[in-house]
């Protein structure tokens, strides 16, 4: 009968629910995966700037002397404020960070970096996602690690957090 | 002593949880037409000598706290002997295992006045109630006990305690959880009735009439917590915001938002005998959402600003619990609810039609908020973390909310069970006219945003429209509960103006000002006087000194900090409020930058107020609707009385007297 079974519904979203949770309890939370991106040079692109006070940003800021993070982020996002002292940590060990956010808005951006600290050279304002999916990043935050060709070296998914520090540092080196 | 003593209780009171639960569960053994089975007697004793306990436990507690015992591990790790007493003691509950022992507290405390007061239900329904509530407390007990302990000692007493999140010293912190919690446990004891009324296929009107005060007390008590915890990120967080999508947030806003469809559709059930199986579903429901809230603040498997007591021990256990009532909920309902019959039967033009609606519309955003918060949950199991934020939630919730609030205007002047639209045409009309005006008005003053522009217009109409039901009627005959619901209604119209001037009038204005400069924001000149240091109990702060002068009228002094605690060390930035009757100044200081200029940030924010005015009307709409029926139930108890009296005097004047065969 139809009915009768429609009454198994909340159950069964109930059993999908604990057990995607559950699984979420056993797991570490600081697991990285390979995206095909990786090994291939930035697409082509040229942001208008996020915030009056910073300048937008281009392929051409990627590239020369020295290898630097992409920070794929957005004012609305609340892993970004949990990853913002680790960003600060890594510009005051001289990594140069250009931030990239997504779907903002020039005030809400400016809140955001008078609140949290502002760890970016330059904000690129992407209101339609577009540098976002063609280096294939599908969330934000995401950080990209790119070496002083342009090359994409590296990507972390998810929020930085204490000891991602010295793992991106270490990325970093590798891109030299 | 204190804390063995509070430990003792709790110990005892887990003890009287499995006599209520036993004892209540042998009430199910009584077969129709049979005197209750004697040991089935144990149960309302128990929850209530169980509910004395877990306050006393709770007290023991709060003691602690006040003298800041600090051989206590929790009170070492959340308190200080230099902190305000009114903090000392708040802060007995701004820790995990005080908020799960007020939670405890609460819960028991409920279920003793069900089981002191409530003597309309079966008793057969009643015990199962009590075996259902009594099997809720025992798990939070054994939470408790087994795995946050909140009368822990140390081995060594500490010298001084650690402190208290300085974000959470805050008079709102009072306020603000306690209430949200005796919402959520307002709520068990819905689930508790519902799964009694489910288990002895007792879902009917009387049913629904003894359920309805717990529904209406806990939505009462979840619309003022949520109200209070939205004034208290808007203030407090120093963003200007007053609702972020926070998971936290949305934690209290989907218990509610299945507290509305439940407190409706009881309704519906207590008037009408109609909705049974959605009744029973809602405050399955509602509960689950109650306890799905605790699990994703405490388990910490979503980043939040708010995630405070993260343990992912903690949070099995918490999921333990939830996967056990909840599915054990919905395995009796999927067995049962089959067997419970339809109803009356309604027409869709009716009120009943236009609950069952707006019931539906509530659901929906329930789902589109739940699936917003737990979308990140489950993306990450597939190891894609993402943040799910206001471009999703206010279109999704603005799809569902529209419709509902047109319906909701209309619906109270529908007739029960079948009406003929074309009866309330002229109301209709008003209500249209009324919403089309204020957006053509609105739109031929300026350009906003789409969302502000429509909640304008409904928030116009559905304030005529709450009216509506009083128009033609005597005003003192109206009964107090039908006052609650205009009242509520128009409370909602409020809010929702609030919510859309803050939208499309808000102005604002970031700049860096040297001491003596002025900036112009609106009609306001707002000049920076000076900024000095200055020193609290356990911070020191920048403060500004802020003229604000609207129009050129003698100004007014406002005192935005940044402050700096330092037990814990961590920085917040304390917002200075302006409030005018038509909207409030907010200012908030930052840095200062390198050429000794000051970040300024000051918005104007017009009839923000309004959303939380809203909010105390909707709650105060529900005390009326309690009120108005504790009266009514006053009433029919003292008649009932009266009448047992006059048979019993007519029996002593005729002692012969034999009831005619």
């Amino acid at each position: 009968m139809r009915s009768r079974l429609v009454l198994w519904v909340p159950l069964a979203l109930l059993a999908f629910f604990v057990g995607v949770a559950g699984y979420m309890l056993t797991q570490e939370k600081d697991q990285f995966v390979e995206s095909t991106m990786i090994g291939q040079p930035l697409p082509a692109f040229a942001l208008k700037p996020a915030v009056a006070s910073l300048p937008g940003a281009a392929k051409a800021d990627f590239v020369g002397a020295k290898p630097r993070l992409l920070n794929i982020w957005a004012s609305w996002c609340v892993p970004c404020i949990a990853e913002a002292p680790q960003l600060e940590a890594l510009q005051a060990q001289g990594v140069e960070i250009i931030g990239i956010a997504i779907r903002d808005r020039p005030a809400d951006v400016a809140n955001f970096l008078a609140r949290y600290g502002n760890p970016y050279a330059r904000i690129g304002a992407d209101d339609i996602s577009e540098v976002q999916l063609a280096i294939g990043s599908s969330g934000v935050p995401e950080t990209f690690v790119i070496d002083a060709a342009g090359v994409i070296r590296y990507q972390h998914i998810g929020d930085i957090r204490d000891n991602d520090v010295a793992l991106l540092l270490a990325e970093l080196e590798k891109a030299q | 002593m204190i804390a063995e003593i509070g430990l003792a209780a709790l110990w005892l009171a887990a003890a009287l949880a499995v006599l209520q639960m036993v004892s209540g569960g042998f009430a199910l053994r009584t077969s129709d037409g049979e005197a209750m089975n004697p040991l089935a007697i144990y149960a309302r004793p128990a929850a209530v000598v169980q509910a004395v306990l877990a306050v006393l436990a709770f007290a023991m507690l709060l003691w602690a706290f006040a003298v800041t015992d600090l051989s206590l591990k929790l009170v070492a790790s959340n308190s200080h002997s230099m902190k305000p007493m009114i903090y000392k003691i708040t802060g007995t509950w701004g820790n995990h295992e005080g908020s799960m022992l007020l939670w405890v507290g609460v819960l028991a405390l409920s279920g003793g006045l069900l089981a002191a007061f409530e003597r309309r239900l079966p008793e057969r329904t009643m015990g199962a109630t009590l075996a259902v509530q009594g099997f809720v407390a025992l798990g939070f007990y054994a939470f408790l006990l087994l795995s946050s302990n909140p009368f822990e000692r140390l081995p060594i007493p500490a010298t001084e305690g650690v402190g208290l999140n300085p974000l959470l010293q805050d008079i709102g912190l009072a306020i603000h959880p306690p209430t949200l919690y005796a919402g959520y446990v307002g709520l068990s004891v819905a689930f508790s009735l519902a799964m009694g009324a489910l288990l002895t296929r007792e879902v009917n009107p009387a049913f629904a009439r003894v359920m309805r005060p717990w529904v209406l007390g806990a939505w009462v008590l979840l619309t003022f917590g949520i109200t209070a915890g939205s004034y208290w990120a808007y203030y407090e967080l120093g963003w200007g915001g007053w609702w972020f999508w926070d998971p936290v947030e949305n934690a209290s806003l989907m218990p509610w938002l299945a507290a509305t469809a439940l407190m409706h559709s009881v309704a519906v059930l207590a008037a009408r005998d109609a909705l049974r199986t959605w009744t029973i579903m809602l405050g399955v429901l509602a509960f689950s959402m109650s306890m799905l809230g605790t699990f994703l603040v405490r388990s910490g498997v979503l980043t939040s600003v708010h995630a405070f007591a993260v343990d992912p021990e903690r949070g099995a256990f918490i999921l333990g619990l939830l996967g056990l009532y909840i599915g054990g909920a919905f395995t009796i309902f999927a067995l049962r609810a089959g067997a419970v019959s339809e109803g009356t039967r309604f027409s869709f033009s009716s009120r009943e039609g236009a609950l069952v609606f707006n019931n539906v519309m509530l659901s929906a955003i329930l789902a589109i908020v739940l699936l917003g918060t737990l979308y990140p949950l489950v993306t990450e199991a597939f190891d894609v973390r993402v943040s799910v934020g206001p471009p999703y939630f206010n279109p999704a919730a603005a799809i569902f909310a529209v419709p509902m609030f047109m319906v909701m205007a209309v619906g109270p002047l529908l007739r029960w069970k079948e009406d003929k639209p074309a009866r309330i045409q002229f109301e209709m009309l008003l209500i249209a006219a009324v919403l089309v005006a204020v957006i053509a008005l609105v739109s031929f003053f300026g350009q906003f945003p789409l969302l502000p522009l429509l909640g304008l217009g409904l928030a116009a109409a559905l304030a005529v429209a709450a009216m509506l039901p009083l128009r033609g009627r005597k005003l003192t005959r109206v009964p107090v509960a039908t006052w609650g619901m205009v009242l509520a209604h128009f409370g909602v119209a409020v809010s929702l103006f609030g919510m859309a001037c803050e939208g499309a009038f808000t102005q604002e204005r970031l700049a860096a000002v040297a001491p003596g400069g002025t900036e112009q924001v609106g009609d306001f000149a707002v000049t920076l006087q000076s900024v000095s240091p200055v020193a609290g109990p356990n911070w020191t702060a920048i403060e500004a000194r802020i003229a604000v002068s609207r129009n050129g009228a003698e100004p007014v002094i406002l005192n935005p900090q940044a402050r700096s605690f330092w037990s814990p060390s961590q920085a917040t930035s304390e917002s200075a409020l302006l409030t005018r009757w038509d909207g409030q100044m907010y200012v908030v200081i930052g840095n200062q930058a390198e050429d000794g200029r000051w970040q300024l940030r000051v918005w104007w924010k017009p009839f923000v107020t309004f959303i939380w005015y809203g909010g105390l009307l909707i709650a105060l709409g529900g005390v009326l609707a309690i009120a108005g029926r504790v009266r009514v139930d006053v009433k029919r108890r003292a008649a009932v009385k009266l009448g047992a009296a006059r048979r019993a005097d007519l029996d002593a004047l005729n002692p012969a007297s034999v009831p005619a065969e």
